[in-house]
C-alpha cells in the first residue's frame, strides 16, 4: 500500500530576487505511512513550518512532488486545496484558533459547514460534534466559550475540531507549545488514543520530551531531512 | 457549500456589532427614505395637476391679456370673444370673464362683505365642465338682454339660503337686485380659487353694472376667454386660427402679440416647476445619502475584514473556499444595506403620510417606489460590497493565520 504522504524533492524558495533567495526547503524527500505517528524537530528556521504547511495544503511546493493518499496535490488550485483540507486533514495549531464568540460545540461544528460532500441535518451534524467533545473528554464542556476554558481544554476542543470531518491525517504544528506540563501531557496522551485508533499524526515540537511518544522522529536541517537518529540530541 | 449556511455565517458577523452594524446602515435608510418620498410627493403633484385639469376643463385654451405690456390689459374685448365662434373652425365653445371687484351680497337679511363676482357668457358651464346643479344657467339671449339674473357658487347659496330653495329669490349684489335662477355643482377651492363662493352673472351685466368706465377704460374689456376645442388634435390648429383672427383685430404682428394663448400643457410646466425644485432637491439628498451609505458599507466592509484576518485564514484552513469567504462578505455588506433599505421604506412611507397630513404639498404613495428603493439598496450592498469581499477572498491562509 502507497504511504498517506509520499514528499519528492521539495523546495520552497521565498524571494523574487536571486541575490536574496531563501530556500525553506531544499530538495526534500520523505514518507510517512499510514497510522504513523511521526514527530519533526529541528532547529528554528530549519523549515519545519514550512514543510507542515505545504503537507497541509496550506502552501504549495516550488518544485517537488507531493502525493496525499496516492493523489498529487501540487498542482491543485485553491478550491481543490481547500476541499483537500476539510476532508483529509485535521489541524491542531499552537495557538488553538478557536473563534471566541462560538460556543465549543459550535467552533467544533465549523469544517463540517464547509464539507462538500456529507450532508449531514442540522441535528446530526450537532451529534457528531457532540460525540466529538465527548472523545476529548469534553462532554460538560460543549456549550461554554473559549475563553471559559482553560488552554488544555480549548486545545481539546480544537482537536475535536480536527476530528470532526474525520480526516485520515492530523497535522499539529507545536501543539503544546502554549501549555504547561500537566496539560502537554493530557494533550499527547489524547494524541496517542488517535493513534491507537488508527488515525496518521504529524506532529512539530521542539520539547524531545514530548517527541519521544511518537512513533518517529523526522530531523528536518537547512530545509532538508537528515538522518533521524542524532535530531533529538542536537537540539538538546 | 449551500447558500443559507453562509448566510448564517454572515449573520452572525454582523450580530458581532450590532450598533456599528446599525449606524452603517444609516445612509441607506436616508437614502431610501428620500427615494419614496420623492416619488410620492412627485405622485401627489401630478394629482394635483390632473386635478386642475379636470377644474379647467378639458382641451381648454387660455386666450388673457399680454403682462407686462402697457395698454394690453385693456385691449382684449368682449367682442374679441363674440368673433372666435364666428370664424374659428373645430371649436365646441366659448367663455369670457370677466371679475369686477368683490361686492356686499344681501339676501332675506342676510348680508355677506366682499363676495368674488364673475361675469360669464351661457358656455361657461360647458366650456369649464362645472355643471348647474339646481335650475338653469342663463342663455346667450339671456346674457344680450342684460337679464338681471344669478347663478350662485354651492356655498354661497347655503350661506345665503340655509335649506331653503334659492331658485326665484331675490338677491342685491352691490346696488342692483338679481333674481336667481340656477345653484352650480360643489367643486371646491381649486388652484385659490373658491369656485363655491362666487356669484355668476351675465357678463352684460357686469359690464353695465360693475365696471367703472372713463376716458381709458372701455367698460367691456374682458380678462380671460377660455376656448374650448373639439378635440386634442385640433387645440394646435385652433391657436393659430386664433392668433390670427385677435391679431388682426387688434392690428398687431402676430409674432408679437398683445395677448397671449395658453394650454393646459403650459400650465402644467408652471406647476410642475413649483413641485420640481423641491422634488430635485430630494433626489439629491437620495443619492449622496446613497452613495455616502455605499461607502460607509465598504468602509465597515474592509474594516470587518482586517479584523476578522485570523478568522478568516482559520475558515480557509477548514476548507472554506475562496468563494465561500467572498460570499459570506458580499451577504454581509447585502445583508446591510437591505436591511437598511427596510428601515428606509418604512421611514419613507411614515414620512410620506406625515407631509401629507401636515406639510404644504400633497403625497400619494408610489407602490412601485418600494422594490425599487429595495433594488437599489441591494445594487449599493453587492457594488460596495464586492471590493472587500474580494479582498477577504484573496487572503494567503498562512499569512491571514499568522495575522494578530
Ligand atoms: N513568508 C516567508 N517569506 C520569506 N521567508 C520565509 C517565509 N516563511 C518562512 N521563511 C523563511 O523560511 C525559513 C524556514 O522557516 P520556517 O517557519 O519553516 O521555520 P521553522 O522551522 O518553522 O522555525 P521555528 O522552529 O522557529 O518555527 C526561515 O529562514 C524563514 O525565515
Ligand atoms: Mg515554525
Amino acid at each position: 500500500m502507497n504511504p498517506l504522504i509520499e514528499l519528492q524533492r521539495l523546495t520552497k524558495v521565498y524571494g523574487d530576487d536571486p541575490e536574496a533567495q531563501v530556500f525553506a526547503l531544499n530538495d526534500l524527500s520523505a514518507a510517512i505511512q499510514r497510522g504513523e505517528f511521526a514527530a519533526i524537530m529541528g532547529p528554528s528556521g530549519s523549515g519545519k513550518s514550512t514543510l507542515m504547511n505545504i503537507i497541509g495544503c496550506l502552501d504549495r511546493p516550488t518544485s517537488g512532488s507531493y502525493l496525499l493518499d496516492g493523489r498529487d496535490v501540487s498542482g491543485l488550485d485553491k478550491n481543490e486545496l481547500a476541499d483537500v483540507r476539510n476532508q483529509k486533514i485535521g489541524f491542531v495549531f499552537q495557538s488553538f484558533n478557536l473563534l471566541p464568540r462560538l460556543s465549543a460545540l459550535d467552533n467544533v461544528l465549523l469544517p463540517m459547514l464547509y464539507d462538500i460532500n456529507v450532508d449531514l441535518s442540522a441535528e446530526e451534524q450537532r451529534t457528531r460534534a457532540a460525540e466529538a467533545l465527548t472523545s476529548v473528554g469534553l462532554e460538560n464542556r460543549m456549550h461554554h466559550h473559549p475563553n471559559q476554558l482553560s488552554g488544555g481544554q480549548q486545545q481539546r476542543v480544537a482537536i475535536a475540531r480536527a476530528l470532526i470531518n474525520r480526516p485520515p491525517l492530523i497535522l499539529a504544528d507545536e501543539p503544546t507549545g502554549n501549555l504547561d506540563s500537566k496539560s502537554s501531557v493530557e494533550i499527547i496522551d489524547l494524541l496517542h488514543t488517535l493513534h491507537e485508533s488508527g488515525v496518521t499524526i504529524v506532529m512539530v515540537t521542539h520539547e524531545p520530551g514530548i517527541a519521544q511518544h511518537a512513533g518517529r522522529i523526522i530531523c528536518v536541517r537547512d530545509g532538508q531531512t537528515v538522518d533521524d537518529g542524532h535530531c533529538a540530541e542536537k537540539t538538546l | 457549500m449551500k447558500f443559507q449556511k453562509i448566510l448564517r455565517i454572515a449573520w452572525e458577523g454582523l450580530m458581532l456589532n450590532k450598533v456599528r452594524s446599525f449606524l452603517t446602515t444609516l445612509g441607506v435608510i436616508i437614502g431610501v427614505a428620500s427615494v419614496i418620498v420623492m416619488m410620492s410627493i412627485s405622485a401627489g403633484a401630478e394629482a394635483a395637476i390632473a386635478e386642475q385639469i379636470n377644474s379647467l376643463g378639458a382641451n381648454l385654451l387660455i386666450v388673457s391679456p399680454m403682462r407686462g405690456v402697457p395698454g394690453a390689459a385693456r385691449t382684449l374685448l368682449y367682442e374679441d370673444a363674440l368673433a372666435i365662434p364666428e370664424q374659428v373652425i373645430g371649436i365646441s365653445g366659448v367663455s369670457a370673464e370677466q371679475a369686477p371687484a368683490p361686492q356686499t351680497v344681501k339676501a332675506s337679511g342676510i348680508t355677506l362683505e366682499s363676495i368674488a363676482i364673475v361675469g360669464t357668457t351661457a358656455d361657461f358651464p360647458a366650456v369649464r365642465d362645472y355643471p348647474v346643479a339646481e335650475g338653469v344657467y342663463f342663455t346667450e339671449q339671456e346674457n344680450d338682454r342684460k337679464l338681471k339674473v344669478a347663478v350662485l357658487g354651492a356655498g354661497l347659496a347655503k350661506d345665503l339660503f340655509g335649506e331653503e330653495s334659492p331658485l326665484g329669490q331675490t338677491i342685491t349684489v352691490g346696488s342692483t337686485k338679481l333674481t336667481v335662477i340656477g345653484v352650480m355643482q360643489t367643486k371646491g377651492v381649486v388652484a385659490d380659487i373658491d369656485y363655491d363662493g362666487r356669484v355668476y352673472l351675465p357678463i352684460s351685466v357686469v359690464f353695465q353694472k360693475y365696471m367703472t368706465t372713463n376716458s381709458v377704460m372701455r367698460a367691456d374689456v374682458v380678462r380671460t376667454i377660455y376656448v374650448k376645442v373639439e378635440s386634442q388634435e385640433k387645440i394646435d390648429s385652433v391657436t393659430t386660427q386664433i392668433t390670427s383672427l385677435l391679431a388682426t383685430r387688434h392690428d398687431v404682428d402676430p409674432a408679437k402679440p398683445d395677448f397671449t394663448i395658453q394650454t393646459q400643457q403650459d400650465i402644467i410646466a408652471t406647476q410642475e416647476a413649483t413641485t420640481a425644485a423641491f422634488r430635485d432637491l430630494l433626489a439629491w439628498v437620495a443619492g449622496v445619502s446613497l452613495l455616502v451609505g455605499g461607502i460607509g458599507i465598504m468602509n465597515i466592509m474592509l474594516v470587518s475584514v482586517t479584523e476578522r484576518t485570523r478568522e478568516i485564514g482559520l475558515r480557509m484552513a477548514l476548507g472554506a473556499r475562496p468563494n465561500d469567504v467572498q460570499t459570506q462578505f458580499l451577504l454581509e455588506a447585502v445583508i446591510l444595506s437591505l436591511v437598511g433599505g427596510l428601515a428606509g421604506v418604512l421611514l419613507g412611507v411614515g414620512g410620506s403620510l406625515l407631509f401629507g397630513a401636515f406639510g404644504e404639498m400633497r403625497t400619494a404613495i408610489v407602490p412601485l417606489s418600494v422594490p425599487l428603493a429595495f433594488g437599489a439598496a441591494a445594487a449599493i450592498g453587492i457594488f460596495f460590497g464586492y471590493y472587500p469581499a474580494t479582498q477577504a477572498a484573496k487572503l494567503d491562509p498562512i499569512v491571514a493565520l499568522r495575522h494578530e
